[in-house]
Formats: structure tokens, sequence, C-alpha cells
């Protein structure tokens, strides 16, 4: 730091000289690919500290053996065996990790789906019905600034609504519709289903949003003049072109929804379970081999989804 | 040529304002309740209009320890702003040229943003607990933890919050013309007369950007702190905590200020950026608009 204070006291005259005194801090530069390894390194030994080793350990850990209390670093396939405990002694029925498993990807459809159609629309709406810059803008931030505030107030927030004597409750006994308060708003798959959307349906706008307005609108034009309807254009030309941001945003939602349990758990009055959950429910019962475990079950399913969607679009080319 | 708005505008108009009020609506609701009279309940109508619940909560006879976790969160909130601005930048500009590795951190970034918080978590405090464990057997017995708000937690939250820093550089560079600095160069400067005195003020407002998501998605992280943060809690976890068991305002009152303290930031930084995006018109090029 104190030599970039150095340079920055220098007199700017000798800037205007040019060249000639600027050779000489040349030739002591250092060389380009270290100052990338200055640069970049940082944040690589962070992911290196907090992520990747971490997930190491986490494969590691997954094949220890564990008692009550503590951890024991020897070899054992436990953490494994209880997860699958019954699996085949049960069939055809499904176990208990088996029945997580299909309801967390059951909650992933419904909320990829839902997600899917809220955000399409709505980055349809930004990118091509708003013309001025400053509107799109504004409308934009709108969307993102509850992205900016907490999740569990985001939550807690539906409590008021969807509570036993709640809005929606109490408007629809008033209106005579009901006699009784509606038990499933609230601590329900509904009402998790209901947050994630909430919660999460700005990871499908952004993407999709970002695909859109790459769109040249000529394509649009050229294709109403050729006799496209409004419903061939987007089906033959939108949607195609916004494929890479409806990828990007379902590969957000996906992963997001098979690893809660924060909303899953307050939502759902702690009473569903998930794939994340398992993992917090063993990690509280300091089973830390078998939390593990189901970390590593959850990470391969995870990726198995999202290589599979990579499979479509080239994500590193649409960042 | 000049054309009414198609009735699909509206029809699509009337859905964004619907996705908005369901964004806000819920919200709003609980910013409201949060003003319950003393008698009030967890749900509407309003029993009274008062500061009650919010006084409770600062007096520190309510709930939680307010105070304490709340200058924890802040604390922790601005280390990782400023680290995510720092490094963010700083690997941004090594993107801007091809070197070695530059793949891996490109995928470590994405890796960290879709992995499952818990997992990361969950390894985080894996990591520390074996850590703790190496320590107690070869060096010190009665060492207690390296866990903790600044070692685990840090480094939980950075994991969330670098991607998107690393994304918004990403942003910033793809619109960003070479020339001008090619320029700076042209005339002299050395490379960190360059970034200090060209790209930098070019790039501020997103770079305000940056630290506008470095300080609000630690201030409201759950997930990652929720294994990695070690003995004490953050204001977040503390929330989360009580939405099993309080039966009264109290945790609408907690939401409204830890949200007063979300807006006051989001509203400080894009108050920032409209300045620095004036200022850049006001003063900036003036190439190609005069008369040659």
């Amino acid at each position: 730091m104190d030599t970039s204070e150095d340079i920055l006291q220098q007199p700017s005259p000798d800037l205007v000289r040019g060249s000639e005194t600027a050779r000489p801090a040349k030739a002591a530069r250092l060389s380009p690919s270290f100052i990338s390894w200055l640069q970049a390194g940082p944040m690589m030994l962070v992911f290196l500290a907090f992520f990747l080793i971490p997930l190491v350990f986490v494969v590691i850990v997954s094949f220890w053996d564990y008692n009550e209390y503590q951890l024991l670093p020897t070899f054992s396939g436990r953490g494994y065996t209880d997860t699958f405990e019954g699996c085949i002694a049960q069939l055809p029925d499904l176990c208990t990790i088996g029945r997580t498993y299909v309801k967390t990807l059951k909650l992933c459809v419904m909320v990829w789906a839902i997600t899917l159609f809220i955000g399409f629309w709505v980055a349809y709406f930004l990118a091509f019905h708003v013309k001025s810059k400053t509107w799109q803008m504004g409308l934009s931030l709108l969307c993102t600034i509850p992205f900016w505030t907490s999740n569990v107030i985001r939550m807690i927030a539906w409590i008021p609504l969807l509570g036993r004597n709640g809005l929606v409750n109490s408007g629809l006994i008033k209106s005579g519709l009901i006699n009784q308060p509606l038990e499933w708003l609230l601590f329900s798959e509904f009402s998790v289903v209901l947050a994630l959307v909430h919660l999460f349906t700005f990871f499908m706008v952004v993407p999709i949003f970002n695909s859109m307005v790459r769109i040249d609108k000529s394509l649009i034009e050229a294709a109403y003049d050729a006799g496209a309807t409004g419903f061939q254009t987007l089906v033959n030309v939108i949607i195609p072109l916004a494929k890479p941001g409806i990828v990007i945003g379902s590969i957000f939602v996906i992963t997001i929804v098979m690893g809660d349990f924060i909303t899953i758990g307050v939502m759902g009055g702690q009473q569903i379970a998930s794939a994340g959950k398992i993992i917090e429910t063993r990690v509280n019962a300091l089973q830390f081999p078998a939390a593990a475990a189901n970390a590593v079950i959850l990470l391969i399913i995870t990726f198995l989804i999202i290589t599979m969607m990579s499979r479509i679009v080239d994500i590193k080319k649409e960042l | 040529m000049k054309e009414g708005r198609p009735r699909s505008f509206y029809v699509l108009a009337i859905f964004f304002a619907a996705y908005v009020l369901f964004l806000y609506g819920p919200m709003i609701a609980i910013y409201v309740l949060s003003f319950q009279g003393p008698q009030g309940g967890l749900t509407f109508p309003m029993n009274g209009v008062s500061t009650f619940w919010l006084q409770k909560l600062f007096q520190g006879t309510g709930i939680v320890d307010l105070g304490a976790a709340f200058r924890r969160s802040l604390l922790l909130g601005l280390i990782v702003m400023a680290a995510t601005v720092v490094l963010s930048v700083a690997a941004g500009m090594a993107f801007r040229r091809k070197f070695k590795a530059q793949s891996i951190l490109f995928y470590s970034a994405i890796a960290s943003l879709i992995v499952p918080s818990i997992i990361t978590s969950l390894g985080i405090s894996l990591e520390f607990r074996i850590v703790d464990d190496l320590i107690k057997a070869h060096w010190n017995e009665n060492f207690e933890t390296s866990m903790g708000l600044l070692t685990s937690g840090l480094g939980a939250h950075l994991t969330w919050t670098l991607p998107f820093g690393l994304l918004i550089m990403f942003a910033i560079f793809n619109r960003f013309d070479p020339r001008l600095e090619e320029a700076a160069r042209d005339l002299g400067a050395t490379p960190w007369q360059a970034f200090r005195h060209v790209v930098l003020p070019i790039i501020l407002p997103s770079v305000i950007g940056i630290g506008l998501f470095g300080f609000t998605l630690s201030w409201d992280e759950l997930a990652r702190s929720s294994q990695a943060i070690g003995a004490v809690n953050t204001l977040p976890l503390d929330l989360q905590g009580l939405t099993t068991t309080v039966t009264n305002p109290d945790i609408y009152a907690l939401g409204t200020i830890i949200s007063a303290v979300s807006f006051a930031v989001i509203t400080l930084a894009l108050g920032t950026i409209h300045m620095l995006n004036k200022r850049q018109a006001a003063k900036g090029s003036d190439a190609g608009k005069g008369l040659v």
C-alpha cells in the first residue's frame, strides 16, 4: 500500500514529460502473470480455505465413524448405512431417505415451474414492453430490493396473512365462503411453496431478463414481417434465444430448493422433511459422519441435475 | 411510426404489478404490525398503535440480547463488505488478462454459489472442528475453539458474497472500453495510476453496488452461518430461533429493525451510485458531442 501512495504523491509533470521517465519504472515492474496471481490469489485462497477444503472434509468425514459425542477418525461406512437403513428390507416401499428425496424433488419441480412462469413473464414485460431505459432500471430495481432484505423476515411476513386468524382466513370467513379457518394455509406444503416462490423468483427474473435484453429487436420485427403470429414469435424466436437465461435461472432455483432447510423449516412448522433438513437434523444430533454422508448424496444429486441442465447451454459463454 | 400499446402490454403490466404487490405486500404487513398496541397480537386487526414493542426491544427486556447481536452482525457485515469489494475488484482486474488457474477460480466461484449452503456450512464446521482437535491433541490441551464470528463465520459469508462480486466485475468489464486505459498508458501513467485515476472512477458506481451486495447478503445471511458461526448468534439466527417460540409482536419489531438497517444501506448505496452517475455524465467525456 505504501508504494502505491508514493506513486500517487509523484508530481503530475512527470506524467506529462512522458515515456522517458516512465520507462525506468517499467523495467522494475513485476511480470504480468505474477500480478495476475497477486490480484486473483486472495479470492482463490478464500475459496480454497472456506469452500474447496471444507468440501473435501465433508467427503472424508462421511466415511468416519461416530458415537454419541464425537467423531471417530476411523474408516466406516456407518454414515451411509445409517442413512439408507431399511431401504432394501422395505422394498418395494420407499425408505425414509427415499421418501424425503421424492418429496424434495416434488417441491423442487413445483417451485421451479411456478418461478419459471412468473419469472419469464416479468422479465418479458421488463425487456420488451418497458421502452424507456430509466423505467426499465427503476422497475428492475423494484424487483431487486427485496433480495437485499432478510429472507427470514420475508417468511415471517406471511404469518399475519396466512395464520389461523390471519387476513386471508378472516376475509374468507367474513365473506361467508368458509365457516372454519383453513388450516392448510400456514405451516404446510402450500406455505412452503408460496414462500420459496416469493423468495427465489428473483433468481429466475435476472438471468432471463439478461438474455432477453440481448435479443436483437429486428429479429422480432423480421418474424412479424414474415407473417408470424405473436405466439409463433414467442415460441420460435424469443424462447430459444432466452434459453440460456432460462437454464441459468432454473439451475439457481433448483439448487436452492434442493438444499433448502430454513424456508422448509420455518414455513413448514418444522414438520416437513427435506434433503437439506436431514443434514441439519443429523448435525444437531452431533452425528457428523451421517450428516456428511447426506451432504455427499445431496451434492451428487445436485451435480447430476446441473450437468444435465448445462448440457443444454454453455454457462461460461453466457456470463 | 407510432403505434398504440398492444393489449398484451396491459395484461403483462397488471401481472407485473401483481408480482410487485406479492413481493412487498407481506413485508409491509409486518412493518405495520410491529407498531401494534401493547395488547396486540400476531395478526390483524391492529389493537391500537404504539411503539411499545420497538421500545421493549431497545430496552433489552425483550426476547434476545438485541444490542450484542446487532453489533456482531454489523461488524461482520462491514468486514464482509470491505473484503468483498477489495477481493472482487482485484480478481476482476486479473480476469481481464489470461492467467493460469483462471477457469479454476471461475468454476470455484460458480460452484460456491450453487452448492447448497448447508453443505458449505457443514464443511466449514467440520474443517474447524478437525483443526481444533489437532491443536488440542498436539499443542494446547486447554484450547477451546478456532471457530468464531471473524474466522469461520467470515469465511462462510465470503463464500456467498464473493461470487456475486466477481460476476458484477465481469459485467462491468464486458462494457468497459480498454482504450481509456491504453490512452492513460500512452500518456505515461503507471499501471497503478491508470487504475486509480482512470479505471476506478469509471467503475466506482458498480463497485459500490458490490459493496451493497456484500453488506446486505452478509447482514441477512442464515444458511451458511447456521453451522459455521461458532458459539454466538448473528441477528438473523436469533430471529430464526424466535420463529418457533414467540407469540407476540416482538418478532415483528425485530424484523422491522433489521429491515430498517437494510433499507438504510440500500438507500445510501443507490443514492451514492445515482450521484456518481450524474457527476460522470456532467463531468465525463465530451468526445463526439462538440463540433469539429
